[in-house]
């Protein structure tokens, strides 16, 4: 199992292929690649910067691994999550997993991004054509926040 | 007490971290932020919202109503939107 935090690019093939290099238990191996997008709460997106919490970052995301090894029997598996400013069409995050059968490393590949979500300590800034930043809102938790600390909902 | 703010926390405060000294009264997570939004117009205005705000100790997820351990990193940040 194998946790990165990066600013450079990664190559999705070449991590797939060194990951399952030389072991013949994988039977499949399923992944996940986050881009930056041209879109999302605004049209017009041309670059992010994701801001992260070092240190907190990798502690949770080896959590995050962890658990998913609990419940799932993997033959390997691989996170990778950029920080820093990237541009459209960029790779941002990437989820392997690897498992002798096809049911595990699908499954847990998707658990992996949900957790990741919403537990890995990464924030958006979204650039705009005409010069505007912005921080992207996690619309999803807002009434989960809203109880919990008895206030309004956020925005 | 050593206290970190990140993304839109970080922006409205003016900085990235900082060291306060809160009086005794403040024991929880929530008392900080009760007591931090006093501290200045961007700290006002980070803190407006308690909804909005996600915290840390020693890098671990806290809800509002957790003591501040002593000696200990605390950070405030917006709820996360990675991936």
């Amino acid at each position: 199992m194998t946790v990165r935090i990066q600013a450079e690019r990664f190559d999705t093939g070449a991590e797939i292929d060194t990951l399952a290099a030389g072991n013949t238990a994988i039977g499949g191996v399923a992944s996940f690649t986050g881009y930056v997008r041209d879109f999302s709460t605004e049209s017009g997106v041309t670059a992010m910067t994701l801001e992260h919490y070092p240190g907190m970052t990798e502690r949770m995301l080896e959590q995050i691994e962890t658990e998913a090894r609990q419940r799932w029997q993997l033959e390997a598996s691989l996170i990778i999550h950029r920080y820093g400013r990237m541009t459209v069409g960029e790779p941002i995050v990437l989820v392997v997993t690897a498992a002798s059968h096809r049911q595990a490393a699908f499954e847990s590949a998707e658990f992996l991004m949900d957790w990741l979500k919403t537990k890995a300590p990464f924030w958006k800034c979204e650039e705009t054509a005409d010069g505007r930043e912005h921080w992207v809102d996690a619309r999803e938790s807002d009434d989960l926040a809203a109880a919990r600390w008895g206030g309004l909902p956020c925005g | 007490m050593n206290v970190l703010y990140f993304a839109w926390v970080r922006t409205k405060i003016g900085k990235g971290r900082e060291d306060v000294t809160p009086p005794s009264t403040v024991v929880t997570v929530a008392d900080l932020a009760a007591w931090l939004r006093q501290q200045s117009p961007g700290h006002a205005e980070a803190f407006g919202n308690l909804a909005c705000i996600r915290a840390a100790i020693n890098q671990e997820f806290v809800e509002p109503d957790t003591p501040i351990p002593a000696g200990a990193e605390i950070a405030f940040f917006p709820p996360v939107t990675g991936g």
